[in-house]
C-alpha cells in the first residue's frame, strides 16, 4: 500500500503550492469541504437571484414570504424536496434511475476542484486544468442519459436524447473558444491563464466568449437552449420521473452546472479573482454573479430554438465562427506577439463584429419540415 | 455487423401521448402523436374529458337561466357568449335592445377580445418556450380589463352580464372615465409587448413558415377567426353580417399573408389595436336611455327558429335555437368556434417537430371548454 508520501511523489508536485501549510492531506481535506459548502451555499444563492430576478423581469414579485425578502426561499425549496416521497416508476430500471442523479453530480463538484478562488487557492493547479474541466464536464452527461434511459418514460428519453445531442455538438465550439485563450495565456492551467489575464481576455477574445458563453449555455440546458427539460414540450424532459430527494439531486446538478459554467466563464475571460480594492474571493463571486444574471436575462426574454435549428447554430454558425477564431487569434500570437494591447482589443472587436454580421446574413435558422 | 449494416440500423415510430395532462395543451386536449424521433408522423386528437353536457342542460332551463351555463363554455372570453346567445334568443323572441345596451356590448364585447388576445399571444409565446415573460405580461393587461368587467358586473370570470333585451345593469358613473384611461394604457402597452418579441430572431425563426394552414384548407374547414385570417382569408362576422351596432364603426380586418404561426400572432396583435379603435369610437357616442329592455322573467318565444352568430374573439360562434313555445329551448345548438378550429390541426404538425406541434397548436388558441362543452 502507498504511504501518502509515495502518493505526494507520484502526483505532480506542483498541485500543492509549496507554501501552503500542513502539506498535501490538509490541503486536500480544507479544500474539499470548502468547495462542497461553496457549491451548495451558491446554488442557494443562485436559486434565490433567479428566482427574485425572473420575477422581477416578469413584471411580478417572485418569492417574498419567507424571511427577508425571500431569502429563505431556496431553504424552504431544499427542505419541502427532501421530505418529499421517493417515487420510483414501476417499469424503471431501478438500478440506473438510482445512480442517474450521482453521476450527473460528481463531474459538476469535481469541475471546482481546478477553479481558483485567488492565488494558488484551488484544490489542485493542475498544468492542464482546462483540459480536465472540458472533459470532465461533459461526464454529467452520462447522468442525464442515465436518468432518461432508467425512467422507462419517453418523454424523460426524448429529453435525454436533446441533451446528448446537444453536448456532443456543443462540445466542438466551446473547446474552440477556449483553445483561443490558451493561445493567448500560453498555458493549461486555470491558475496561470487568470494570472495571464493583466486585462481581461474578454476584451482579447470578445467573439471567444460570446461562442464559450452561447456553447456553455446549451451544455447546461440554460434558455434558449433548455430544450433537454424544455416544459412546455416534454413536461420535465429527462427528469420527468424523478422526486424526492433525486429530483433534489438534479435540480442541484443544474444550478451547479450554471456556477460552473459562470466560473469557468469568469477564470477564462473575465480575470478570475483579479481585480482591484476587494479580496480576491470576493471579486470571483461578484464576476460568478454577474455571468450568472446574464444567463437569467436570457432566460426571461428569449423563446427556446427547435431541436434542428440548436444542432443548426452549434455546426453552421458556432462551429465555423470559433475555427476562424482560433485562426485569427493563432496569427496574432504568432505575428504581434507584442502588439500594443489596445491595438488589439480594437482590432479583435471590429473582426467579431464583421464576423457576426456576415454569419447571420448567410445563415438562417431555417425551418425544417419533412415530408411524411 | 458492418459499418453499411450499422448505417441502416433500422428504426421504427412510436406513440407519444400529449396529455390530457400535459403543461401545453391548454386543458385537457389529448394528442396521440406517432413520432419518428423528433418528427411527428401523425397525430390523433382526442376530445371529450371536459364534457359537461351543456347543450343538453340548456333544454332543462329557461331562457334567461342558459346566460351562466354560456360562461362555462369559453371560459377565457364569456361576454362573447353571452352576446351571441342573447342575440339568438333576441332573434327568436323579436327583442329589440336599445341603443344605449347596445353600445355597451360593443365596449365589453372588444375588451373581452382584447382580454382574450392578451391570453391567446401571451401562451402562444409561452408555447414557443419563452419563460413566462410574455405571459405574465399578457396578464398584466387582461388583469385591467378585467377590474373593469368587475366594476360594471361584479364578476371577474363568469360575467353574465349580457341579458336578453340588453344588459343587466347600466354602467356606473366612474366606468367610462376609467374606461378612457385602461384604452390609452392598453396602446402603449399592446406596442409594448409587441416590440419585446416581434423582431425577435429565434420567435422568427420557430415560427415563421411553420404550421401553414392554406387559404383553401381553412375555407374547407370552414375555419374561423384569426386563424383564418392569418391564411388570408377576409371573413369577419363584424362587416360580414354586421350585429349589433358594428356596422357604424370604423376598424380594419388584418389579415395574413402565408396562413403560418407568425401571421396568426401578428394578426391578433393588430386585432387588438383595433379594437381598442372601435372602444375609442363608441366610447364617446353611448347614448342616454334604458339598457334592458322590458322583457319579461319567463319568455316564451313563438315557435321556431334562429341562429345568430357572432365575432368571437376566437372565431365565429353560433347558437342554434329551437323554440317549441315553452319556456325552455326545445333545442340549443352552439357552433363551438375552438372545435372546428382544431379541424386543421393533423395537416398543420404533419412532418414537424415536437417543438413545433405544441407552438402550432398554441398559435390555434383553443378554450378546452368550448371544445367538448
Amino acid at each position: 500500500m502507498a504511504t501518502p508520501d509515495l502518493l505526494i511523489r507520484t502526483l505532480p508536485m506542483q498541485a500543492v503550492p509549496p507554501d501552503w501549510p500542513g502539506g498535501y492531506w490538509w490541503h486536500w481535506l480544507f479544500f474539499t469541504v470548502v468547495l462542497i459548502a461553496f457549491v451548495l451555499t451558491m446554488v442557494m444563492a443562485v436559486i434565490y437571484v433567479e428566482r427574485r430576478g425572473l420575477g422581477r423581469m416578469q413584471s411580478r414579485l417572485g418569492p417574498n414570504r419567507t424571511g427577508p425578502f425571500g431569502l429563505l426561499q431556496p431553504v424552504a425549496d431544499a427542505v419541502k424536496v427532501l421530505l418529499k416521497e421517493n417515487i420510483v416508476p414501476d417499469k424503471a430500471d431501478k438500478l440506473v434511475h438510482w445512480l442517474a442523479p450521482v453521476i450527473a453530480f460528481a463531474p459538476v463538484l469535481m469541475i471546482f476542484a481546478v477553479v481558483p478562488f485567488q492565488n494558488g487557492a484551488l484544490l489542485a493547479d493542475l498544468n492542464i486544468g482546462i483540459l480536465y474541466v472540458v472533459a470532465i464536464s461533459s461526464v454529467a452527461t452520462v447522468g442525464v442519459f442515465m436518468a432518461g434511459w432508467g425512467s422507462s418514460n419517453k418523454y424523460s428519453l426524448l429529453g435525454a436524447m436533446r441533451n446528448v445531442a446537444a453536448v456532443v455538438s456543443y462540445e466542438m465550439p466551446l473547446v474552440l473558444a477556449v483553445v483561443g485563450v490558451v493561445l493567448v495565456a500560453g498555458s493549461l492551467s486555470m491558475n496561470q491563464i487568470v494570472l495571464a489575464q493583466d486585462l481581461p481576455f474578454i476584451l482579447f477574445q470578445p467573439l471567444g466568449f460570446l461562442i464559450f458563453f452561447a456553447a456553455g449555455c446549451a451544455e447546461i440546458n440554460r434558455s434558449p437552449f433548455d430544450l433537454m427539460e424544455a416544459d412546455q414540450e416534454l413536461v420535465a424532459g429527462f427528469h420527468t420521473e424523478y422526486s424526492g430527494m433525486k429530483f433534489a439531486m438534479f435540480y442541484l446538478v443544474e444550478y451547479a452546472e450554471a456556477i460552473a459554467i459562470a466560473a469557468i466563464i469568469t477564470t477564462l475571460f473575465l480575470g478570475g479573482w483579479r481585480g482591484p480594492l476587494l479580496p480576491p474571493w470576493l471579486w470571483f463571486i461578484v464576476k460568478i454573479f454577474v455571468v450568472f444574471f446574464i444567463m437569467v436575462w436570457t432566460r426571461s426574454t428569449f423563446p427556446r430554438v427547435r431541436i434542428d435549428q440548436l444542432m443548426a447554430f452549434a455546426w453552421k454558425f458556432l462551429f465555423p465562427l470559433a475555427l476562424i477564431n482560433l485562426f485569427i487569434t493563432a496569427i496574432q500570437v504568432l505575428i504581434w506577439p507584442d502588439a500594443l494591447p489596445w491595438i488589439l482589443i480594437i482590432v479583435n472587436f471590429a473582426i467579431m463584429g464583421i464576423l457576426i454580421l456576415l454569419w447571420s446574413k448567410l445563415f438562417k435558422l431555417g425551418w425544417g419540415r419533412l415530408e411524411v | 455487423m458492418t459499418t453499411t449494416e450499422m448505417m441502416t440500423l433500422k428504426t421504427e415510430p412510436f406513440m407519444l401521448n400529449f396529455g390530457p395532462v400535459h403543461p401545453s395543451t391548454h386543458g385537457v386536449y389529448r394528442m396521440r402523436a406517432t413520432l419518428d424521433g423528433e418528427v411527428i408522423l401523425d397525430i390523433e386528437p382526442v376530445v371529450g374529458y371536459l364534457h359537461r353536457g351543456i347543450e343538453k342542460l340548456t333544454e332543462e332551463r329557461t331562457y334567461s337561466g342558459i346566460i351562466p351555463l354560456t360562461d362555462r363554455l369559453d371560459y377565457i372570453s364569456p361576454m362573447s357568449n353571452n352576446l351571441g346567445y342573447c342575440l339568438a334568443v333576441e332573434k327568436l323572441a323579436g327583442i329589440k335592445v336599445p341603443e344605449r345596451a347596445e353600445y355597451l356590448r360593443v365596449i365589453i364585447a372588444e375588451l373581452q377580445r382584447l382580454a382574450n388576445h392578451c391570453i391567446a399571444v401571451g401562451s402562444f409565446l409561452n408555447d414557443t418556450g419563452a419563460y413566462y415573460t410574455p405571459f405574465m405580461y399578457a396578464f398584466r393587461e387582461r388583469e385591467k380589463i378585467i377590474d373593469l368587467f368587475d366594476m360594471v358586473c361584479g364578476q371577474r370570470l363568469t360575467y353574465s352580464y349580457m341579458r336578453i333585451g340588453g344588459v343587466s345593469q347600466d354602467i356606473p358613473d366612474e366606468f367610462l372615465p376609467a374606461l378612457n384611461k385602461l384604452v390609452e394604457q392598453l396602446s402603449r402597452w399592446v406596442d409594448e409587448y409587441d416590440f419585446l418579441l416581434m423582431q425577435n430572431e429565434i420567435l422568427l425563426a420557430r415560427t415563421k413558415g411553420v404550421g401553414i394552414l392554406p387559404r383553401e384548407t381553412a375555407i374547407n374547414c370552414g375555419i374561423s377567426g384569426p386563424v383564418a385570417r392569418g391564411s388570408g382569408v377576409n371573413w369577419d362576422l363584424r362587416k360580414a353580417d354586421p350585429y349589433s351596432v358594428y356596422d357604424r364603426f370604423e376598424f380594419d380586418i388584418p389579415q395574413g399573408e402565408n396562413g403560418d404561426c407568425y401571421d396568426r400572432y401578428r394578426v391578433r396583435v393588430e386585432e387588438m389595436r383595433q379594437s381598442l379603435r372601435i372602444i375609442k369610437q363608441a366610447m364617446n357616442d353611448v347614448p342616454a336611455g334604458p339598457v334592458r329592455a322590458d322583457v319579461p322573467h319567463l319568455i316564451r318565444p313563438p315557435k321556431g327558429e334562429a341562429y345568430a352568430h357572432v365575432e368571437a374573439p376566437k372565431g365565429e360562434l353560433g347558437y342554434y335555437l329551437v323554440s317549441d313555445n315553452s319556456i325552455a329551448p326545445y333545442r340549443c345548438h352552439i357552433r363551438p368556434t375552438s372545435l372546428i378550429n382544431l379541424t386543421a390541426l393533423r395537416e398543420m404538425v404533419k412532418g414537424w417537430k415536437v417543438a413545433d406541434l405544441i407552438a402550432i397548436f398554441g398559435s390555434i388558441d383553443i378554450t378546452m371548454g368550448e371544445v367538448d362543452r
